[in-house]
């Protein structure tokens, strides 16, 4: 069985090799979850580079900074960075540190796949900001990339192409793995419905992967016949469906919406309960609403299409549909509260950020439900107001979790604790200036103002500029969060194996010392039925 | 500023059509439950925020843990709410959706990046393109010098308007030569995409007594200059609308003797600022 397997030939691999070898032929889980981190957070970086860019020449009306062209290559590449660059090799990186450590295995089950599975990421990324050296430019058409726009793209598509394809290779092989692992290698005595909520967000999200990759991988590749062979997929001249690659692309599209936010919920389902000192609330139903969700996620892509022209029956379906969502969603917003409640909080850094993501991401939530209002949809759409829902769910809400879980599971990584102050200013400007930055733009989408504009008409002035000051405020705050995150990989207060004693921390990654060992669970732990409760 | 449609700046308008108003008073009844379910929802994490913590000594209640009735409960309240929501939206989607009886139709075509628009029925002929008015195109360019605000109606302008009369179920039939691009006018509260090799449809009826110049953008990222197409509608009593068609008519013949003008060659231009 599987635990019978204690992979033996890595034996004399009790020291990690020296220098660029230990990164380069990696297979220890902790080492490859920590270049997956690294590497989200430079992307991260690349990415809000390209935000500061747009808010920049958005602070007021005319041109000022860049060609409109220059402008759409800018919002084009902000979304392929921060979607395949930072939030999922982020998810996937702390899926590689901790559930091993979750589930008490001594590793992935796949340890050279996933070195694999890393290291096409630094070469899909490096071909896709080339691309910004190509005759042509970068692309520009979206990172929706629909046909026929993109079609008009230069040399750059084909690098588009293949660094997609890159990337979903990345992301199938890092689900197979997740899957396998929490599958085969969980420690005698817990079943599935004792294991941590987080392994099953990720498990749920691995599924989720493995579903829609291959879609996305396969509509890429018919533009890539488009316009390379002379196929018709998407050609109207030729017989084809433009129409189609949209209902292709949102097939994949929509469950990855949900591909980044099932791990933060996940990860947000961690931090309540130890920081309220109380179980997590409904644990079982928690797990049935992600599930509901990963399953409402594959019938809900129409809703990205009302204003394409629809048969009323589908529009009537895709609302319901969508509007479905929020039952689940709303599971899980009222079991956190009720963890919280009759609990005895405190407010250390993971805390701070799972709290605002609790409040943010609801508001995200509530402009869903109203972009699901068919009628009201024809107004929302392709404004700016979307532009506000869709950050509203990913930067308080997924990228918000993923700090939290670094500042939560950070000790455990480094053995030291960080610059508790530092993380606290962190945490309360980037409310401040996300807010600033993402609130005002509700106001110019219901007021009008179309997305993916360099320009835009006068009566706009005022919010966007506003909105810009806000992007600025937040772009520069996030330098604090990689000095506290460097400064604690340096050095610090010893932390202890519990990490957060005065809290209720639970599960088993706080059973090993911190710094976690290099190979932890080399036999698996013994499992008492009643110490295990779900977070 | 003055905005150039029935928005107040941060809030959709509530628009000139019947549509428009279904979908702002649709809008505003989410709007309401959502600002409802937030007081309940962040009122008990605001509560739990400050009530229940560790520095006041707040005892954790470590029994709580499940509670099927709650759960029940706060899973079919939405699940009512949602329904609530529904029917109405519904009412109006069958309402949008019908496009029988129309009594002027006119064929829209997207480019890169321009509108064209051809008129059908007792209108036919009317054939012309709509590109961006030649101060705004000027003051956009990067370093123009040209403060936007010194242009009026600023990217909101356009050489030739669609003219449109009131009170009259005006159906579009849209399309595109290149790539995708969406028709929308917020008073209108009509937005509808245009793609190549479809015709897709969509009607307006504006309220008599709401003749004026209304405006709207291209909301389809179509290419390099999709933040410069705007679309303007001229919305006349059907009496100055027919005399608008007779003129045009008459100057069609007069352009090119007794052979059927090409569109481009429409020269009745009219700046509408």
């Amino acid at each position: 069985m599987a635990n019978a397997l204690p992979l033996a030939d890595d034996d004399h691999h009790d020291q990690p090799d020296s220098g660029i070898k230990r990164w380069l032929f990696a297979t220890n889980h902790k080492d490859i979850g920590t270049m997956y981190l690294v590497f989200s957070l430079i992307m991260f970086f690349v990415g809000g580079a390209m935000a500061m860019v747009i808010r920049a020449e958005l602070f007021q009306p005319g041109l000022q900074l860049v060609q409109p062209e220059f402008f759409n290559q800018m919002t084009t590449n902000h979304a392929l960075v921060m979607i395949f660059g930072a939030v999922m090799p982020a998810f996937v990186g702390l899926a590689n540190w901790m559930v091993p450590l979750q589930i008490g295995a001594p590793d992935m089950a796949l340890p050279r796949m996933n070195n694999f599975s890393f290291w096409l990421l630094p070469f899909a990324f490096t071909i896709l900001l080339s691309t910004f050296l190509v005759p042509g430019g970068a692309v520009a058409g979206g990172w929706t990339m629909y046909p026929p726009l993109v079609l008009q793209t230069g040399d750059s598509f084909p690098m588009l192409i293949f660094a997609v394809h890159l990337m979903g290779i990345s992301s199938i092989m890092g689900a197979i793995n997740v899957i396998v692992t929490i599958v085969n290698m969980r420690t005698p005595g817990m079943t599935l419905l004792k294991m941590p909520i987080f392994c099953w967000t990720w498990l749920i999200t691995a599924y989720l992967l493995i579903a829609v990759m291959p879609v996305l991988a396969g509509a890429v590749t018919m533009l890539l016949m488009d316009h390379f062979f002379k196929t018709s997929f998407f050609n109207a001249a030729g017989g084809g469906d433009p129409l189609m690659f949209e209902h292709v692309f949102w097939f994949f599209g929509h469950p990855e919406v949900y591909i980044m936010i099932l791990p933060a919920f996940g990860i947000v389902s961690e931090i309540i309960p130890t920081f309220s000192r109380k179980p997590l609330f409904g644990a079982t139903s928690m797990i049935y609403a992600t599930a509901s969700i990963g399953f409402l996620s594959f019938i809900v892509w129409g809703h990205h299409m009302f204003a394409d022209g629809m048969p009323m029956a589908a529009q009537l379906f895709f609302m319901m549909s969508t509007m479905l969502i929020a039952v689940p969603t709303g599971v899980k917003v009222f079991n956190w509260t009720a963890t919280m409640w009759r609990g005895s909080l405190s407010f250390e850094p993971p805390m701070l950020f799972a709290v605002g993501f609790l409040f943010m991401f609801t508001i995200g939530g509530f402009s869903g439900v109203m972009l699901a209002i068919v009628p009201a949809d024809f107004q929302y759409n392709n404004s700016y107001f979307v532009v506000a829902h869709f950050h509203y769910v990913l930067v308080p809400g997924a990228v918000f979790a993923i700090m939290g879980a670094v500042y939560y599971w950070l000790p455990k990584w480094t053995g030291h604790m960080y610059n508790m102050t530092l993380a606290k200013w962190h945490f309360w400007l980037s409310t401040i200036f996300v807010n600033v930055l993402f609130f005002p733009q509700h106001f110019l989408g219901l007021a009008g103002m179309p997305r993916r504009v360099p320009d835009y008409a006068v009566q706009f002035s005022d919010w966007n500029m506003v909105s810009s000051l806000g992007g600025f405020g937040f772009g520069l705050v996030q330098i604090l969060f990689a000095v506290v995150v460097i400064q604690c990989i340096r050095g610090g207060k010893k932390a202890s194996a519990e990490v957060w004693d005065g809290a209720r921390p639970h599960g088993l990654e706080w059973s090993v010392p911190s710094p976690a060992p290099y190979h932890s669970f080399t036999t698996p732990p013994v499992l008492h039925p009643t110490e295990v409760r779900r977070s | 500023m003055v905005s150039p449609n029935t928005s107040n700046g941060f809030n959709l308008p509530m628009g000139v059509t019947e549509i428009s108003h279904e979908i702002y008073n649709l809008h505003m009844l989410v709007f309401w439950i959502c600002v409802g379910i937030a007081v309940v929802v962040f009122g008990a994490m605001i509560y739990s925020l400050v009530k229940f913590r560790h520095s006041q000594g707040a005892v954790a209640d470590t029994a709580m843990v499940h509670s099927t009735k709650v759960e029940i409960i706060w899973t079919v309240i939405p699940v009512i709410i949602l329904v609530f929501m529904a029917v109405p939206a519904a009412e109006t989607i069958l309402k949008m959706e019908d496009t029988r009886n129309s009594e002027l139709s006119i064929r829209v075509t997207g480019y890169q990046w321009k509108w064209q628009y051809q008129y059908m029925g007792d209108a036919d002929g009317i054939n012309y393109f709509s590109t961006l008015a030649q101060d705004s195109n000027f003051a956009r360019e990067l370093h123009s010098g040209v403060d936007p605000k010194s242009v009026p109606n600023y990217l909101l302008s356009v050489d030739k308007p669609l003219v449109v009369p009131s009170g009259t179920k005006v159906r579009l039939l849209l399309t595109s030569q290149d790539v995708i691009h969406a028709w929308w006018v917020p008073d209108f509260g009509a937005k509808r995409d245009a793609i190549p090799g479809f015709i897709n449809e969509l009607w307006f009826d504006v309220t008599p007594g709401k003749e004026g110049i209304y405006r709207g953008q291209c909301a389809a990222l179509c290419g390099r200059d999709h933040g410069f197409m705007p679309i303007v509608v001229d919305v006349r009593t059907p009496d100055d609308f027919k005399k608008w068609v007779e003129a045009q008519k008459a100057d069609l013949k007069q352009a090119d003797g007794s052979a059927p003008a090409p569109a481009e060659t429409v020269k009745t231009a009219q700046v509408v600022n």
